[in-house]
């Protein structure tokens, strides 16, 4: 008898092929194996189609080929309370916010987490890139060996007391050997598309979709110093650093979202790619997670801006307030109000926060947010 | 852990003196009831024995039925069928908030094309108003479908007392019979019904087969064209040995109705008492009004569906909530938010619990042993 076939693992199904191939890894290591589908959002469009149905569809698919049995939960509710309303009241703010963060925060490794452990899961996994490294009663988030998925980024809001009920298998593996495996047991979502981009709003337009939830208010670009450079859709709709959709011609550009002024409705915007007003120093971080052990005095370590991006050296401040100031060893771009800092010893993820304020020379970058 | 069956409503499991019937014609007489050779004629003997016996079991005569793949079929035939073939009369309809959606969804398809429907409400027990369907009742309107047993409360709607009403009327009176057939007693006559459907699969025929009463002078369309089957009204070689089957399933339900309405009383106390035995809170929904034995429908405050169904069967107690899934995840119950309001909590903690061949009463207490134990460790 394999002694894994009294532990009950609760997999979290999405139907596409890196939760299909955790199901699978774990059926066949002998763990008793439960698929459940999250149903978060309701897309369901005026001729009934619904991606959430399809998706369901292809878990349902995977569980029957690999004798799993399976079901679905709704947390259209909580998704909404917790995540979708977080969205919408950051991009109110001129903030650029990261809903995957909150929706592993809230829902991922809490809701969905309780509903497992009231069907008895001693665990639940993910098709997350990401390891766990478990000694003396510690649980430890490594990334992921495949260094372009690595997804800890998203992951940085877990508590160890979390952690210690998760488990994923993916982390050991590269995304084409994911593939490979998916091919190899001729599973039905082997061949799946990866989804891209935010979940709820999926293949569609962004600026569409965030336009009917939140009143577009048009308004003026305009450099630092003041000179209208055209007009932009609604200041919800940029991002700091970025370039595509400004559509200002003539020369001297490229040019690049630098800023915003909520009160005046003005979205500042700078020319050159290293445009200086578009670096800074230091940063203030809130809503921070130590996934073990929380720092009393300065530490040095590396940190993530944005997901995907190479990791820069910082030395983090302990403030008295519960933040952080976050000082980097070398000046950064585009640091964005709104996406979480994330920060690592050589590949342990420490944890994270949000950013909340952008600093140079000691003083707060007003323009970005 | 060895499952147990409580979904009756749903389907049940087929009668092994069907399987032995249904081999038989399978293997032997295959012929097609059309053709005009002796393999025809073999099959179409069959095939109007089969009919005879439908016919008899709700006092209709053999040209009344018609042989469809199921209730749904039949619910789209009586309903379409009759919608279409008289829009020159009136295009009203009325039917009610708890239909199958076999009704309902057909109903709203009338909608969208021309056809006005009134959806009438239900009290908490789950009946309708009598006063209201008078109220509703117009020279507009051609048709009223009202089911007979509700699939996912068990509550009988008073079918004499709306033939009464509709006696005096243009409309045609049609009933989705399908959870009712078998435990019931029925004669159309008596009730005044003119098109009344009934699935073989829920009272252990084979799936994919059904029939549609239609009184002979209902005017009625064909939705389906092809061969002259079913005279006319439904094109395509008949499923002989399926229909056969159906017609042993018919004829055991006839000579066990008494024995088994009593046994699935005796089930259903059984069930209930054990609950209260481990002092389970829990209401039954449609309480007061008349219902079938064998369905059960329970609300547990605090509870939620899919928590309790994926428990439940992941301790093998297989049971449902009735009502609809989208990608896998259980809606409100359009039936108990009919009967209460919308947003009610019974309309999201009710289980519906069907009994029937699969059970006996050792398995049913031992269901109702699990059932609370995982009630009683959730609510911790």
């Amino acid at each position: 008898m394999n002694e894994n076939n009294n532990i009950r693992v609760v997999v979290g199904m999405s139907g596409g092929v890196d939760s299909s191939v955790t199901a699978l890894l774990l059926k066949e290591q002998g763990y008793d194996v439960v698929g459940i589908f999250m149903k978060n959002w309701d897309d369901t469009d005026e001729n009934g189609f619904c991606t959430a149905t399809e998706d369901y569809d292809d878990v349902v698919r995977v569980c029957n080929q690999l004798d799993i049995p399976y079901y679905a939960v709704n947390f259209e509710k909580q998704y909404w309370d917790k995540v979708f309303t977080y969205f919408l009241e950051e991009y109110k703010a001129g903030r650029t916010p990261n809903p995957d963060v909150m929706c592993n925060k809230e829902i991922k490794f809490k809701a969905f987490l309780d509903h497992a452990l009231s069907l008895g899961a001693d665990y639940v996994a993910t098709g997350h890139y990401a390891q766990l490294r478990r000694t003396d009663g510690r649980v430890e988030l490594l990334r992921g060996i495949d260094n372009n998925k690595d997804q800890t980024y998203f992951l940085n809001q877990l508590s160890s007391d979390v952690l210690e009920k998760v488990m994923f298998p993916l982390g050991h593996l590269d995304k084409s050997e994911v593939r490979k495996i998916a091919h190899e047991h001729g599973l039905a979502t082997a061949s799946k598309k990866d989804s891209t981009g935010i979940c709820f709003i999926g293949e569609r337009n962004f600026k569409e979709f965030l336009s009917e939830y939140l009143p577009a208010q048009p308004g003026k670009m305009k450099t630092l110093t003041g000179e209208v450079k055209g007009e932009h859709d609604g200041l919800m709709y940029y991002t700091i650093g970025q370039r595509q959709g400004l559509g200002i011609g003539g020369p001297g550009g490229p040019w690049f979202v630098i800023g915003k002024n909520l009160e005046e409705n003005t979205l500042y915007v700078g020319a050159d790619y290293h445009n200086d007003a578009l670096y800074s120093d230091s940063l203030v971080a809130t809503e921070l997670n130590w996934i073990n052990d929380t720092p009393s005095e300065p530490i040095t370590c590396t940190a993530k801006f944005r997901y995907r991006q190479n990791d820069s050296s910082v030395t983090v401040y302990p403030q008295e307030d519960g933040t952080v100031k976050v000082v980097f060893a070398e000046a950064q771009r585009a640091i964005t109000p709104g996406q979480a800092v994330v920060f690592y010893d050589g590949d342990v993820c420490l944890g994270g926060g949000t950013i909340d304020t952008v600093i140079k020379n000691n003083k707060p970058l007003d323009y970005v947010g | 852990m060895n499952a147990i069956y409580l979904d009756h409503a749903a389907t049940t499991p087929i009668h092994p003196a069907v399987v032995e019937r249904m081999t038989e014609i399978l293997t032997s007489h295959y012929g097609n009831p059309s053709s005009i050779h002796s393999y025809g004629r073999k099959a179409r003997q069959l095939l109007d024995q089969s009919r005879r016996v439908c016919a008899d079991s709700i006092g209709a005569n053999e040209k009344e039925i018609i042989f469809t793949s199921g209730g749904t079929e039949a619910d789209n035939l009586a309903i379409l069928g009759t919608a279409f073939a008289n829009k020159e009369k009136g295009r009203h309809i009325i039917t009610t908030k708890i239909e199958h959606h076999a009704t309902l969804h057909t109903a709203q398809y009338l909608e969208r094309n021309g056809y006005e429907v009134t959806y009438l409400d239900v009290t908490e027990n789950g009946t309708i108003d009598l006063e209201e369907l008078k109220r509703n009742l117009s020279d507009q309107t051609i048709l009223v479908s009202i089911m007979m047993v509700n699939n996912e409360t068990g509550v009988i709607q008073p079918m004499k007392q709306i033939g009464e009403i509709l006696s005096n009327h243009g409309a045609y009176f049609h009933t989705d019979a399908v959870q009712g057939y078998g435990l019931l007693e029925i004669d159309v006559n008596e009730l005044q019904v003119d098109l009344l459907s009934v699935s073989s699969h829920k009272i252990n025929g084979p799936k994919g087969l059904g029939f549609l009463y239609a009184r002979e002078d209902v005017a009625i369309q064909s939705l389906q064209f092809g061969g002259e089957q079913e005279r006319k009204r439904r094109a395509g070689t008949e499923n002989v040995a399926g229909i056969v089957g159906f017609e042993t399933a018919i004829q055991l339900a006839d000579s066990e109705r008494a024995e088994k309405i009593n046994l699935y009383q005796k089930f259903r106390a059984i069930f209930i008492d054990t609950l209260k035995e481990h002092h389970i809170d829990f209401t039954v929904n449609g309480d007061k009004a008349e219902r079938v034995p064998n369905i059960i429908n329970l609300s547990f405050p605090n509870m939620n569906v899919e928590k309790l169904l994926t428990n439940f069967d992941l301790s093998g107690v297989a049971a449902s909530s009735g009502s609809a899934c989208t990608a896998g995840s259980v809606e409100p119950s359009h039936v108990l938010t009919a009967m209460y309001e919308a947003d009610h909590p019974c309309t999201t903690n009710s289980i519906r619990f069907s009994f029937g061949l699969a059970n006996n009463e050792e398995n049913v207490k031992e269901a109702a042993e699990r059932v609370a134990a995982i009630i009683q460790r959730l609510s911790k």
